[in-house]
């Protein structure tokens, strides 16, 4: 079964139609890129999944939950809320909380979530441990143990882009979002960011990256998607898309990244 | 003759308003200028206009005006009407307003004028926090409240911390303006020694009463200012 169905997604802002129906799906263990040149609609389709914009119409559903078929006016908050966490997103400006130090960072959310546990009382300490061990063992994966109670603005870019990613894992989401999570960095701390990822994907954590990295993209996806003014242009296997695309803009896109 | 040691007693005297006037319009005016931002940041367009016009008269007109106009105004306006022979029971009840007690005008007048500053400059701490902060936090699973409180006011403290220290140490020298509708305060204490034996030295000596409590009013705002230094927005 699929862990993410996006079906006949639309989304406008005024009277500009920046989606115009967008259906893909993903199955568990998936890495799909999207690529597609700068106002195609790439962030837009991110941000619709993340619960961050409402869709004008359509259909998305993550690990079997309904996040939106055009009734999401009539959910509350907590619900909404609830489901925000089968999915992660981490941002191209790494939006980490700057008064927080590197492990609260990671922490913060998880410790308020878990205040909602109906057995939070009794069993407070083990929860709160179960969080400290998660958000340690993150940062180790990340490379970033030492860098534990540093601020955010004691780190490099790319330091803060692990974070990020850490922070996103903590709520061991089905599906992790990237939005060019390499864009804000400098050309050297770009492979930072991509091992990281590709550690992920060895994992078999379900992946969305929306990127400018095409070597990066055909390496480590399953699954391309090239998005043009608001609708898929085309689809498939990294080989289909990079080798042998079928549109005329695929391949006037993907040519301006060979060199 | 007067004594030094009178001279002081007076001025302390005179001080010890002038700090009231200064606490209590601090312990007002930051809530009710925390609402009055909200107001000038709301969707709702006519609430935020309404809101606007109000900050940029408070914000456009001396404060020594406006404590006349509160303390004298309504009054004025009573007096005139029931001359004219109106009989309202609102009318009637603004007519007594004149004998209302001085310090309660000085402090409406002060929370007033003050809640309109602060309030600009809360709402551009608010508005300079990125928007990428709510965002990180929502897609973190956290309500709105927690968001607001966890994530962005520190952030908006440590923005604002400059400006309202500014204005806090204005707000130490316009106490000063309370005379205007003869209200005792420092100056005042000060001033009177002019008349009574000719002393000018003790209207000059308040200095040391203002230059000693902003000086204080500074050394706070640097220990908290250096407090939040650990991080960076
Ligand atoms: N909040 C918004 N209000 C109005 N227009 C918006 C908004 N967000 C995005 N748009 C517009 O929607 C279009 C698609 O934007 P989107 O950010 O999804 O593109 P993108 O493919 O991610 O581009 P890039 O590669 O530059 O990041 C753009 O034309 C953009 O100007
Ligand atoms: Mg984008």
């Amino acid at each position: 079964m699929s862990v993410l169905e996006v079906k006949d997604l639309k989304k406008s802002f005024g009277k500009t139609e920046v989606l115009k129906g967008v259906s893909f799906t993903l199955d568990e263990g998936e890495v799909l890129s999207i690529i597609g040149s700068s106002g195609s609609g790439k962030t837009t389709i991110l941000r619709c999944i993340n619960q961050l914009e409402i869709p004008n119409s359509g259909y998305i559903s993550v690990g079997g939950e309904i996040f939106f078929d055009g009734t999401a006016e009539k959910e509350n908050a907590k619900q909404r809320r609830m489901k925000q966490r089968l999915v992660g997103l981490v941002f191209q400006d790494f939006h980490l909380f700057p008064q927080y130090n590197v492990h609260d960072n990671l922490t913060l959310a998880a410790k308020l979530l878990a205040k909602e546990r109906e057995d939070y009382k009794e069993n407070k300490k083990n929860i709160i441990a179960d969080i400290e061990a998660k958000a340690d063992e993150l940062l180790k994966k990340v490379g970033l143990s030492e860098k534990k109670d540093s601020y955010p603005c004691q780190l490099s870019g790319g330091q803060k882009q692990r974070v990020s990613i850490a922070r996103a894992l903590m709520l061991e989401p089905k599906v992790l979002f990237f939005d060019e999570p390499t864009s804000a960095l400098d050309p050297e701390l770009t492979g930072e960011i991509l091992k990281v990822i590709k550690s992920l994907a060895d994992e078999n954590m379900t992946m969305v990256i929306v990127t400018h990295e095409m070597s990066f993209a055909k390496a480590v996806s399953t699954k391309v998607i090239f998005m043009d003014d608001g609708v898929i242009a085309e689809e498939g296997t990294p080989e289909d898309v990079f080798d042998n695309p079928k549109s005329e803009r695929t391949k006037a896109f993907i040519s301006k990244f060979e060199d | 003759m007067v004594t030094v040691a009178e001279v002081f007693r007076a001025l302390f005297e005179g001080f010890v308003v002038s700090v009231e006037i200064f606490a209590l319009t601090l312990l007002f005016a930051i809530p009710l200028g925390l609402v009055i931002s909200f107001g000038s940041m709301s969707k709702f367009k006519p609430l935020k206009y309404v809101v606007k016009f109000f900050i940029w008269v408070i914000r456009g007109t001396p404060l020594m005006l406006q404590l006349i106009v509160i303390f004298y105004g309504p009054g004025l306006i009573a007096t005139w009407a029931v001359n004219t022979g109106s009989t309202n029971p609102l009318v009637m009840w603004l007519a007594t307003w004149t004998v209302m007690e001085r310090f309660t005008a000085v402090i409406i007048s002060f929370v007033i004028n003050y809640a309109c500053y602060f309030s600009e400059i809360f709402r551009g701490g608010i508005e300079s926090i990125p928007k990428g902060q709510y965002e990180a936090g929502q897609v973190l699973g956290m309500t709105k409240t927690q968001v607001f409180f966890k994530v962005v006011l520190l952030q908006v403290v440590k923005n604002i911390i400059p400006p309202m220290s500014n204005e806090i140490i204005t707000l130490v020298k316009d106490t000063s303006l309370a005379r205007v509708i003869s209200v005792y305060e420092l100056i005042w204490a000060g001033q009177a020694f002019i008349k009574s034996d000719g002393l000018l030295w003790p209207l000059m000596t308040t200095a040391i009463f203002y230059l000693a409590f902003s000086g204080l009013l500074t050394f706070v705002f640097g220990k908290i200012e250096k407090k939040l230094d650990y991080y960076k927005n």
